[in-house]
């Protein structure tokens, strides 16, 4: 599984942060990241559930 | 023939009345329902013109998300709920983003985010509680009964809202009066202009003096990054005043009476989000328009012409949630569109969910007793707002 941030997108709303908190964080500007490390660890169902949250298609899966 | 021609022609041409709640009757409107059943898009009619609802919660995501649609009121055709129809004069504050499409709206929008991250909205926890408590202290030592609205669930969030600011605290009355006339469905231009007017004298005096004694709070330090002009950084405030106090106190009243007709849910983790979704108070406030040609569920709608998502319609849509009407925190119901969708997704809102989350919490743990005053069908609900609430709520105590 591939996520893509694009904090240049991100709104700030958080919404990824509640979903899945082991896995994406907000930086000092508030905007999206993604936990170093964390992706391989991650719920394919969070994942899916954080893109499809957030408002402002910040966030996108791929499969590898 | 194609589906979406067939959904174009099932469009009733007669236009509904706008808004379709009305007293007496349950909420959200059973028409909403129908509509979501039947072509999904409806038109209306307001004193600025016709309009397009939109119902289903696919298409509310739809139009809130298409960069061809605008959020701008000085696009031509912009809806105008007022009942003279002129413009809501708060719309041209500058710094009122809301009002704004991208890249504009960004500007103001990033400048606010670090403000209300998961984190920081967190670290406010004991701000909130301070402000519960408070608040309840207050009531006990005053009597036996109260008016929830009046001594709970409006001062609560004006306070938080107030001291993350650094507004002081004497003048938070100055600020309700003014804000309920902004959420009127029926105030005239001219009362909307005179309290839009006052609050911006008001912060702009306010913001004077915070240029000159800076302290730990929202404005001082909106101030200090220099990214806003002075009149952007009050337009910005008042904003920030007004989203952040009507519509939580109102989703803080109707929550006390869901939980107070249905105890078992007290102290549940999951009531908030649900509570959000099931009363939608802010069901007429995203309105927009397109600003070219957009099809919307099947449904051509041409530039020009106004656009009013109804949340709480695409908060009971069954495709999105089973069995909508039924109140039930198991439910995952996150997917509500209750802060709106896209880029204006309202910035606040882990705030406000910190904010019901104590509140109830508080209130159930430290007045267990707490009843209504009077059957749940007689509380005067607000059918008359942009905003959907409680006018009051009687409540006593042992
Ligand atoms: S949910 Fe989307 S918009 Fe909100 S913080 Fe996360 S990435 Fe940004």
């Amino acid at each position: 599984m591939r996520i893509t941030v694009d904090p240049g997108r991100c709104v700030g709303a958080g919404q990824c942060v509640l979903t899945a908190p082991d896995l994406f964080d907000q930086d000092d500007d508030g905007l999206v990241t993604v936990l170093a490390g964390a992706a391989d660890a991650a719920d394919p169902g969070d994942v899916r559930d954080a893109a499809a949250l957030c408002p402002s298609g910040a966030i996108s899966v791929a499969a590898d | 023939m194609s589906t979406e021609a067939d959904a174009r022609t099932a469009a009733p041409q007669c236009p509904v009345a706008f808004p379709l709640r009305r007293p007496g009757r349950p909420f959200p409107p059973p028409e909403y329902a129908t509509y979501r059943g039947g072509a999904g898009l409806v038109r209306s009619e307001l004193p600025s013109g016709p309009v397009w609802l939109v119902t289903r919660h696919e298409d509310v995501r739809a139009v809130l998300t298409d960069p061809r649609i605008s959020a701008d009121p000085s696009k031509p055709g912009f809806p105008k709920a007022g009942r003279t129809g002129g413009a809501p004069s708060q719309y041209e504050v500058p710094g009122w983003f809301v009002a704004m499409d991208p890249p504009e709206h960004g500007r103001f929008r990033k400048t606010l985010i670090p403000e209300f991250t998961v984190r920081k909205v967190r670290e406010l926890r004991p701000v909130i509680q301070q402000i519960v408590d408070e608040r309840i202290d207050a009531m006990l030592a005053a009597g036996t009964s109260a008016d929830l609205v009046e001594s709970f669930a409006l001062p609560v969030p004006s306070l938080v809202i107030s001291s993350l600011l650094g507004v002081p605290k004497v003048d938070r009355d100055f600020f309700e009066d003014r804000t309920r006339v902004l959420v009127r469905l029926s105030s005239t231009d001219e009362e909307r202009d005179k309290a839009t007017q006052a609050l911006l004298r008001y912060l702009g005096r306010l913001i004077q003096i915070k240029q000159r004694r800076p302290g730990d709070d929202l404005i001082s330090r909106l101030i200090a990054a220099g990214t806003l002009s002075r009149q952007e950084l009050s337009g910005v405030a008042m904003l920030l005043l007004i989203a952040g106090h009507e519509t939580t106190a109102n989703n803080i009243g109707l929550g006390v009476v869901q939980l107070l007709t249905n105890p078992r849910w007290i102290g549940d983790d999951r009531i908030v989000e649900e509570l959000l979704r099931y009363y939608s108070v802010a069901d007429l406030v995203a309105f927009r328009v397109a600003v070219e040609d957009v099809e919307i569920g099947g449904q051509l709608i041409r530039a020009g012409e106004g656009i009013v998502p109804l949340i709480a319609a695409a908060n009971h849509d069954a495709t999105a949630f089973a069995a909508p009407s039924e109140f039930d925190p198991e439910r995952s119901a996150r997917s509500h569109v209750a802060f709106g969708y896209g880029v204006h997704q309202c910035l606040g809102q882990n705030l406000v969910r910190e904010e019901m989350d104590i509140a109830y919490r508080t209130l159930f743990a430290r007045i267990p007793s707490l009843t209504l005053a009077v059957p749940v069908e007689e509380l005067p609900l607000k059918y008359d707002g942009v905003l959907f609430g409680l006018h009051e709520l009687p409540v006593t105590w042992k």
